[in-house]
């Protein structure tokens, strides 16, 4: 059942290139049709910070050109595309969401968007997100929330909300996004489309303006799992100007897209079935896994043993980075100072922080530089580094059993607007299941899985270091064999 | 076990104002996280080594090959104040 | 207890701006003295996003100074993020080392006054990054009145090497020594500019008293702003004077950091250590352990060059310097380059070494000039020769210095040849006992000094091209 007529901007990116290459469609006409559905949509919607519509059409007239005169075309070339506002772009205003940056235009583009740029990617806007991408329903927005295009009550997830609503809604036919404890994921899972995290190292993370250094990611949001491995070829490989880039050669991460699952095995992380996730949820995982199953793949049950204590070690692992990170929004250099008289540096600095900061911010830098704080350091971050350890242990004795490991992607459906906001621990909870890959480095997919009282739910699939293409087979196949109906409800009243 | 945290003492080094109604919803929050994230205590860590990055690398450096610096209005573009070609902030008192 | 004799503990902790081409985490210039803000860019100045990348020079050149040191490279060193607020640090965290710096352990020998040597203890030598500049914008020029401050990042992000030292040194004597030994050995390693009045060698000293015999240290006060030897001399005099005096009175010190005023010649607190920052060290996420190769340590212990002590030792031994003129030549490594040069071309060492540590450092204080070992040498066998006088020797220097010319080029140019004409010669003398009649008859009455006047006189006639001891016997011959 079909709601409304597809626009090209509803088209996957791969279908698009084919389209650009045999000369049916032009890159003009393409981002005219996602121009107009961010026209259409936005008001209700509101994944937009900035939006770049001049930009989008020059640019989009200027790869015309270069294709008509024989120019290379990649499958970057005219995709109208998002970026969530905390990737850095060469003299267009990025705020983090942040009153502190509401109006700071960065001197350089971040080395993924200048990857995607140089390949034809064309820029639609700035995708709203969780101030400094800390939460995880878009809510913590200096700028207001994002809504999700399933149910307009109800949040997109976060922090990378913006982009997930954008790419379900066909704003953007992708995006990027940040993922530093489930920020891509979750908010796919909620909205109903692929959220890829790479490995830590994979895409370099130069002008990812950082939250937590040592978990950050940049991910990608399509509506397919081949625009997935597409957008990620676009922005991989090393980076001399990230250190923490790997310098691993990138094998295509499509390449193998459609060999099957066929004697894969696949491990269920033991308990994620259990307390704690919606039954709405975990009925459509469990038809996942059957489906998987009857695919040809070797189910198991594998144990993560320190799993439970993720959630603790990146509480106190994330907020003490954030907190170093975020020392530098002192209103010296750019961003936002505080109106008024100061009486010296000191409480100019203050004043700038306490009321540039959001409270999710504030929540999180005073966390993190209690728990860096003399006296407190070995029992709180020293800790948590030794319990991460033993997670990443655990991940390697997993992936000596089974290939890849799968659970739900979020515990519940997308939840209603301020439902989690006065508890910032349930809040956190949401994700549970996404932590841990963040804390081992190791990449993970959430891919559609089914719905649960007409709201989509994600199963993610997570692989060892570097074996983007292994979990994106496994989703390929998933994806194929359920044939979801993935159009958000929003589309139809257009 | 309940956290005692002096607040005010953290939002100095965190250089964070805070008003007195930020301070009284902050210190419930913040004493439940950290009794949750406290439970990592308990796990068995005596003879396993902290891990500060995921990543397995080791001796990442560049070559000592100049780049043209920012011009000096890019560099003060952003600037909240300036005076001149300089940024300009309020004056510095020592140990404040 | 309380009572003398008592004695000083020094330690001292010195940074060291390395003079690489490029910043410690960015490829920004590192240069003195460029327009404000002109060499910065999204890492130095903290932007966000950005993130630091080490560069390897630097970190080659701080194992060639703990090598020099005699310390530990160690197998693994991490960098750490050191935190405190201050408008010159652009991230409001400094790139740092913590528990696990380059380099552990070591000694630097110096020399004592009394001849003797003393190994003063490495403690460690770590990396980190220099911050940028503040000017504290007032009429006055002090903080205390100033309405606001100015920031310039052209220094943030300069790679910056700490040294510590143990409390080995027991007198501001040694302490200068150390200093003086600690630059000369940076030099000669030419890691650094090692300029104190351009901040690229500064220094923190670090003292307490206690009775002799004592194995207690006493209360340890920090003592910051030491923009010279000569402040850290006198600083530490001062403070140990006033801590001593403290003591017999009965006092009870606390440990604090003090600034040091060099126009009022006293130290003032600064912050006690209530006041002491909470660094909140932790590693830092975006840089890699550091992990020599050892081959590549190796090459660069083949790099190092003679250190300062053991060039000293050959000044003596093979040339036959004194001590002290060896001392201040190895001090500058320009200097000694120089002087080796000069050697090289025959000259003799001693003559060459006067002219170096004399003369020619007048002139190169002033700045750099265009004097080579050619030169020197050349100007010291024209002056063998009898070609040249002392005097005009000066002069050709002074001129060889500012143009870069050679030397007979010089003295061509100049008319400084000596006077051999023995007729001009016996004609200027001649006039001058002529013109001072008054003078010949106090010489005559058995005035000896006078004679230094007329041999004057026939000098500034001659414009120094005479041989002074020639005209002298001439004089003599005339007047006897």
């Amino acid at each position: 059942m079909s709601r409304g007529s597809p626009d090209l901007c509803d088209l996957s990116a791969s279908e698009l290139g084919a389209r650009l290459a045999a000369g049916e469609i032009t890159c003009a006409e393409l981002a005219e049709s996602s121009l107009r559905r961010i026209e259409a949509v936005e008001p209700r919607l509101g994944a937009f910070l900035t939006r770049t519509p001049e930009l989008a059409r020059e640019r989009a007239v200027e790869l015309d050109a270069y294709l008509a005169a024989g120019g290379p075309r990649t499958s970057a070339s005219g995709i109208p595309t998002a970026l969530k506002d905390v990737l850095t772009t060469r003299g267009v205003r990025t705020t983090c969401g942040s009153r502190i940056l509401a109006d700071y235009v960065p001197p350089y583009d971040a080395t993924a968007w200048a990857r995607l740029s140089g390949a034809g990617a064309v820029l639609v806007g700035k995708t709203n997100c969780d101030e400094f991408a800390m939460g995880s329903s878009n809510e913590h927005s200096a700028f207001g929330p994002v809504r999700n295009p399933w149910d307009l009550e109800r949040v997109p997830g976060g922090s990378s909300g913006g982009s997930a609503a954008a790419v379900a809604a066909g704003e953007a036919v992708w995006a990027l996004g940040t993922d530093t404890g489930g920020s891509v994921r979750q908010p796919a899972a909620l909205c109903g489309i692929v959220g890829l995290k790479p490995t830590y190292g994979r895409v370099s993370r130069y002008g990812l303006i950082a939250f937590a250094s040592s978990l950050d990611t940049v991910g990608c949001f399509t509506r397919s799992v081949r625009d997935a491995a597409l957008l990620l070829r676009a922005i991989a490989g090393h980076d001399a100007r990230d250190a923490t880039s790997l310098d691993a050669p990138v094998e295509h991460p499509g390449r193998d897209l459609e060999a099957g699952v066929a004697g894969m095995r696949i491990g269920l992380v033991a308990g994620a079935l259990e307390e704690g996730v919606e039954p709405g949820v975990r009925e459509a995982v469990r038809t996942a896994l059957d489906r998987l199953a009857a695919l040809g793949a070797e189910l198991e049950e594998v144990a993560l043993p320190h799993a439970e204590h993720a959630l603790s070690a990146y509480y106190l692992i994330a907020p003490s980075e954030a907190s170093s990170n975020l020392a530098r929004y002192d209103g010296v250099r750019y961003g936002v100072r505080a109106a008024g008289e100061h009486t010296d540096v000191a409480e100019m600095m203050a004043r700038t922080r306490g009321r540039g900061f959001g409270p999710e911010v504030k929540r999180r830098v005073i966390l993190g530089t209690y728990a860096l704080s003399a006296g407190y350091y070995e029992a709180y971050y020293g800790q948590a580094q030794r319990v991460r350890t033993l997670i990443i242990r655990d991940y390697e004795a997993a992936f000596e059993r089974v290939d890849v490991l799968v659970s739900p992607t979020s515990p519940t459906t997308a939840f209603r607007l301020g439902e989690r906001l006065d508890d910032p621990l349930a809040m956190y909870l949401s994700d549970i299941f996404t932590i841990p890959a963040n804390l081992a480095g190791v990449p993970a997919v959430s891919v559609p899985c089914g719905f649960a009282d007409g709201l989509p739910v994600g199963l993610q699939i997570t692989g060892p270091p570097l074996a983007e293409a292994r979990i994106l087979r496994a989703a390929s196949a998933l994806e194929a064999d359920l044939g979801l109906d993935l159009r958000p409800p929003l589309l139809a009243s257009l | 076990m309940p956290v005692e945290i002096d607040l005010r003492y953290v939002a100095r080094l965190a250089r964070l104002e805070l008003g007195e109604d930020e301070i009284a919803t902050l210190a419930p929050q913040l004493a439940q996280i950290l009794e949750h994230a406290g439970r990592i205590a308990a796990v068995a860590t005596e003879h396993v080594p902290p891990t500060a990055s995921p990543l397995p690398r080791v001796n990442v450096w560049r070559d000592d090959e100049p780049e043209p610096p920012l011009p000096v209005d890019e560099a003060l573009r952003n600037a909240p104040d300036r005076e001149g070609d300089r940024f300009r902030v309020p004056r510095i008192v020592e140990g404040g | 207890m309380v009572g003398g004799p008592w004695e000083p503990v020094i330690g001292l902790e010195c940074h060291v701006e390395l003079n690489t081409r490029t910043k410690m985490f960015c490829s920004c210039p590192n240069r003195f003295g460029a327009e404000p803000n002109t060499d910065t860019c999204p890492v130095c100045l903290g932007h966000p996003g950005s993130l630091p990348v080490p560069n390897r020079e630097a970190i080659a050149r701080i194992i060639l100074i703990g090598l020099a040191l005699g310390s530990t490279i160690a197998a693994r060193s991490i960098f750490h993020r050191k935190h405190y607020f201050y408008p010159d640090m652009p991230k409001n965290f400094q790139i740092s080392q913590y528990d696990l710096p380059i380099c552990v352990g070591g000694a630097l020998e110096i020399d004592l006054p009394d001849g003797s040597a003393k190994r003063v203890g490495i403690t460690r030598v770590h990396m980190e990054e220099d911050t940028g500049k503040t000017t504290h914008a007032s009429a006055s020029g002090r903080i205390h009145d100033a309405a606001h401050a100015l920031v310039d990042y052209n220094r943030a992000g300069v790679p910056l090497v700490e040294c510590v030292s143990e409390p080995d040194l027991r007198s501001p004597e040694e302490a200068g020594a150390y200093l003086r030994e600690l630059r000369a050995l940076l030099g000669a390693l030419g890691v650094s500019d090692v300029r104190m009045e351009e901040g690229s060698l500064r220094c923190d000293a670090n003292v307490s008293v206690r009775p002799v015999g004592s194995d207690e240290l006493g209360t340890k006060i920090e003592i910051k702003n030491l923009n010279s030897v000569r402040s850290l001399e006198r600083a530490l005099a001062y403070e140990i004077d006033r801590q001593t005096r403290a003591l017999e009175a009965g006092e009870v010190l606390v440990q604090e950091t003090r600034h040091w005023d060099e126009d009022a010649g006293r130290t003032t607190v600064m912050r006690s250590k209530e006041e002491a920052f909470d660094y909140r060290y932790f590693p830092e996420p975006d840089i890699p352990p550091i992990e020599p190769d050892p081959a590549w340590i190796e090459e660069l212990r083949a790099r190092l060059p003679e250190l300062p002590r053991a060039r000293r030792d050959r000044y003596v031994r093979e040339h036959g310097l004194r001590p002290e003129v060896a001392r201040v030549l190895v001090a500058d490594p320009g200097a000694s380059d120089l002087f080796e040069r000069t050697v090289a071309l025959g000259a003799p060492p001693e003559r060459a070494a006067n002219w170096i540590t004399q003369d020619l450092a007048a002139l190169r204080k002033a700045g750099e000039g265009r004097v080579g070992p050619e030169h020197l040498a050349e100007l010291i066998a024209m002056l063998d020769r009898g070609e040249i006088t002392g005097a005009s020797a000066k002069v050709a220097l002074e001129e060889a210095f500012a143009t870069g010319d050679p030397v007979p080029v010089i003295v061509e140019r100049r008319g400084l040849a000596a006077l051999a004409d023995a007729d001009a010669l016996a004609e200027a003398v001649r006039a001058a006992i002529d013109a001072h009649p008054d003078a010949v008859e106090r010489f005559r009455a058995g005035n000896e000094g006078v004679l230094g006047f007329l041999v004057g006189q026939v000098m500034r006639a001659t414009g120094g091209t005479a041989d002074p001891r020639r005209v002298a016997d001439l004089l003599r011959e005339r007047l006897g």
